[in-house]
């Protein structure tokens, strides 16, 4: 204890010559933009030129001028004030000085090894690394500031709207622009850049801000994050690439919250998830009069989809009825079991082994383009001047199911059987004893999740034009996991993240496709280690997780007041008249 | 205090609620509950005592379908009781436990409604769809939550984690989510372990009240002054048989009893200081 008294006194005397180390640092990054980093042009999306800086360097600019605030604030801001005192200067130029220092490093190495050797990389680069290792020793010299009291900040309605809008239009910015990027390095680059932006904005304070602001206009921020997305497709400009990736996530998101149901909020472990998904493409294409098809019957979209439905929540009924008495690991053992049994039995549908419905390993191709109400989904179109084609409008059709998806997940969650579900994790014995149908609420969020899948396969057969049991394999089923885990069980914004990530970053780095699951799996070890509750948690989560942990409860208690008054405002009031 | 809550459904006017007959428990070769008959009529308070090991608790597990006897039967106003802990409730019966077995990461409030779940009928479809029969039952759930607070003293918690209450809080907490399950029969494992003797006689104050409202009671405790102010009838049970069965003060100075707990003494000295 004294020792560290004494070393904190002994830092203390440093602190104004640190805060002007890291200004100094933050001036030379920004003259290094200046100057060219690369020899060579190809590295980066090119980087070689004098007084010019690439779109990349002026990300890195951007990143300067907020160490330089962090860095320069505290010299400035003198006397006492709420923005001197609730905002964590000194932890965020910290963090600020890691993400220089990371980003350098990422750009010479990425120079390094595009344009064959060090030898390429020009002084601007260099300069770029020095400024790092200032900013980041600077940074560890400062004492770390209390924890940032942003979220007490008042802020007018109008104000918040207006941070919702520019915080969205900016991850639209981000993730249109970080798409676009087709060079490997680069794409790592900004993507250091924007994970070090982001902490270094979570250390200060800002997201706590945010979040207050988000918490306050809920609806607004549900509704501008769809309309966001609903945006996304104007600003591809017509190009097919990334809107075929981003359709995917849309995929892989839908189908892992509905994992997330069994998963997240009632704590059953589900290994083979990806068949119900099977389950449901092989529905729908077997009835949509595709050549390929074996059953003469070809309804209306409409119809197949709740079909492809509830043929993937019979299956579900029929795994969970004997499984769900038992707890968690057998059910593991037996979903695995199943997922591989789904597979298996559809490649040997193929006439010579037993009745011919799916072709084999062949499977159902030509299926045809999805039609709903006379609208070919294959068809482009143009739209206020941009060309909406195939992919964006399979993409805007998956915003709709998603977003069915997110009304179901919310609505289950915030009633009787939500309640049931948490009490069967926290206690199933103490929740069969309270009177609540442990198993059928089990069986019902089986099933349920089985059958949000089987609506989502039922698009996905026409979105992939033919549907093979080769494409819903064990790993698919341990990515949708990974996905949930990652993401934040039991919360609808974690999964989606955790999907995005997932999705995403292999698209974008081909280079590594080939360590794709080494990578994943450290990921995952990491994060169990660090952040066992995933990237964006529930707050009952985090508790389960941080059992010993008595502020963290307080936090929690707290937010589940201000979420209880928000969905009950009469109930509140009638409380203050007590 | 707020007005009471109707609690009891049915009328409180006497008659037998829980006849247990010749219940037996038989694990492998041990026979933890031997031949016990025992019977509770409405608006009774009936202790169950006996030292470490009796069956006792096996016992309330076999009435609260916990476990199923290996012989004899059960029966709950007159229809026999079925094995489930969950119909059990269904029934009319509810428990709390002798170690406390909240759900830790719930509210007060959300702990108390998860005891409405027997009583209310909202789908999955009612609850998606957010009809007109999920909002009456979630409003309905919340305010009887909330008088039910109110009649333990937990009100001014209801927002508290309720792994964050202190001890005595939490058992009442325990006997209002037992409550929301309208019960006729409320059986207490061992509501005051632990407490301190101002916790002791709230408890007492709570039981009698639980009472008043038409509920019989079923007590296991271990603390004697408690029981006998607060039983009307005790049946005393000692290596998974009845020993004796009736008012308090007879059990009290039954020469058995004092045997089971404490032992036979070697000598009678002239003025036995035995407790």
């Amino acid at each position: 204890m004294s020792d560290t008294t004494t070393s904190a006194n002994r830092l203390a005397r440093y602190q104004t010559s640190a805060h002007i180390a890291g200004v100094v640092a933050a001036v030379l990054g920004i003259v290094s933009v200046l100057l060219p980093w690369s020899y060579a042009h190809e590295p980066l999306d090119d980087v070689a030129y004098y007084g010019a800086p690439s779109p990349l360097q002026y990300n890195y600019l951007g990143l300067m001028v907020i160490v330089l605030v962090m860095f320069g604030a505290p010299l400035a801001l003198r006397r006492k004030g709420k923005f001197r005192d609730r905002i964590a200067w000194n932890t965020g130029a910290r963090f600020g000085g890691y993400a220089m220092l990371a980003t350098a490093l990422v750009a010479v190495a990425g120079i390094g090894i595009e344009a064959g050797g060090l030898v390429n990389v020009d002084p601007g680069g260099w300069i770029a690394v020095a400024a790092g290792v200032l900013a980041t020793a600077a940074g560890l010299v400062l004492l770390p500031s209390a924890a940032p009291r942003t979220g007490t900040f008042r802020t007018p309605a109008w104000g918040q709207i207006l941070a919702i809008a520019v915080g969205l239009a900016a991850v639209l910015f981000a993730a249109a622009y970080a798409l676009g990027l087709t060079d490997s390095g680069a794409f790592l680059f900004y993507l250091t850049f924007a994970l070090g932006l982001a902490l270094t904005l979570v250390r200060v304070g800002l997201f706590g801000w945010l979040a207050q602001c988000a918490a306050d206009n809920k609806k607004v921020l549900v509704f501008a994050a769809f309309l966001v997305a609903f945006l996304f497709p104007f600003t591809q400009n017509g190009s097919d690439a990334n809107m075929s990736i981003a359709t995917q996530v849309l995929f892989f998101s839908a189908t892992a919250l509905g994992l997330n149901i069994v998963v997240g909020m009632v704590g059953l472990l589900d290994l083979g998830y990806i068949a119900f998904l099977g389950a449901g493409a092989f529905t729908s294409a077997s009835l949509s009069g595709s050549l390929f098809a074996h059953i003469n019957w070809h309804p209306p979209f409409i119809v197949t989809v709740l079909i492809s439905g509830v043929v993937s929540s019979l299956l579900g009924l029929l795994i969970g009825t004997p499984t769900l008495r038992v707890s968690g690991d057998y059910l593991a053992i037996v979903t695995l079991a199943f997922g591989e049994i789904f597979r298996i039995t559809m490649n040997n549908l193929d006439g010579s082994d037993g009745p011919n419905i799916t072709n084999g390993s062949n499977g159902i191709n030509n299926v045809p383009e999805l039609g709903l109400f006379g609208f070919n989904f294959g068809d482009p179109h143009v739209m206020l001047g941009v060309t909406i084609g195939r992919f964006a409008n399979y993409f805007w059709l998956m915003l709709i199911v998603l977003a069915l998806i997110m009304v179901v997940f919310v609505n289950l969650n915030r009633s009787r059987i939500g309640r049931g579900w948490v009490a069967i994790r926290e206690d199933e014995l103490a929740a069969e004893a309270m009177g609540v149908n442990t198993f059928g609420l089990k069986l019902l969020a089986f099933a349920g999740g089985a059958f949000l899948a089987g609506v989502a396969g039922s698009v996905k057969a026409h979105y992939d034009v033919s549907v093979t049991p080769d494409q819903y394999v064990f790993l698919e089923s341990a990515f949708l996991l990974a996905a949930v885990v990652l993401g934040g069980m039991g919360t609808v914004m974690g999964v989606l993240v955790g999907a995005t990530v997932l999705k995403l970053l292999p698209e974008k780095l081909r280079f590594f496709s080939d360590y794709r699951l080494m990578l994943f799996g450290l990921l995952l070890v990491f994060m169990m280690r660090f952040r066992p509750e995933g990237i964006i948690a529930d707050e009952r989560r985090q508790l389960e997780f941080h059992a010993e942990d008595e502020e963290l409860a307080e936090e929690v208690e707290g937010e589940l007041i201000a979420y209880h008054d928000h969905y009950n405002p009469d109930a509140a009031k009638t409380e203050e008249l007590r | 205090m707020t007005a009471a809550p109707e609690v009891a459904r049915g009328s409180a006017t006497g008659g037998v609620l829980l006849d247990a007959h010749n219940v037996t428990m038989q694990f492998g070769g041990l026979r933890a509950v031997g031949n016990v008959s025992m019977h509770v009529s409405r608006g009774e308070i009936v202790g169950l005592i006996g030292p470490n090991g009796a069956g006792k608790t096996t016992f309330f597990n076999c009435l609260t379908g916990l476990y199923k006897p290996t012989s004899g039967s059960v029966t709950f106003a007159g229809q026999p009781l079925p094995p489930r802990p969950r119909k059990v409730v269904y029934a009319g019966m509810a428990r709390t436990f002798q170690n406390i077995r909240l759900f830790h990461n719930m509210t007060a409030l959300e702990n108390v409604m998860v005891g409405r779940y027997c009583r209310t009928k909202t789908n999955a479809i009612d609850a998606v769809l957010r009809l007109p029969r999920h909002r009456r039952e979630e409003r309905e759930a919340t305010d009887r939550s909330r008088e039910l607070l109110a009649f333990v003293g937990l009100e001014k918690k209801a927002d508290t984690l309720s792994r964050n209450l202190p001890y005595g809080d939490q058992r009442r907490l325990e006997i209002a989510r037992a409550l929301a399950t309208d019960p006729q029969l409320l059986l207490l494992d061992e509501p005051t372990a632990g407490m301190n003797p101002q916790e002791t006689r709230e408890a007492e104050d709570l039981i009698f009240r639980i009472r008043d409202l038409g509920l019989a009671v079923l007590v296991i405790e271990h603390d004697m002054r408690f029981i006998f102010n607060l039983c009307d009838r005790v049946y005393c049970l000692v290596r998974g048989e009845v020993l004796v069965e009736g008012a308090g003060d007879v059990v009290q100075n039954d020469p058995r009893v004092i045997e089971a707990y404490i032992g036979k003494p070697t000598v009678i000295e002239e003025d036995g200081n035995d407790a």
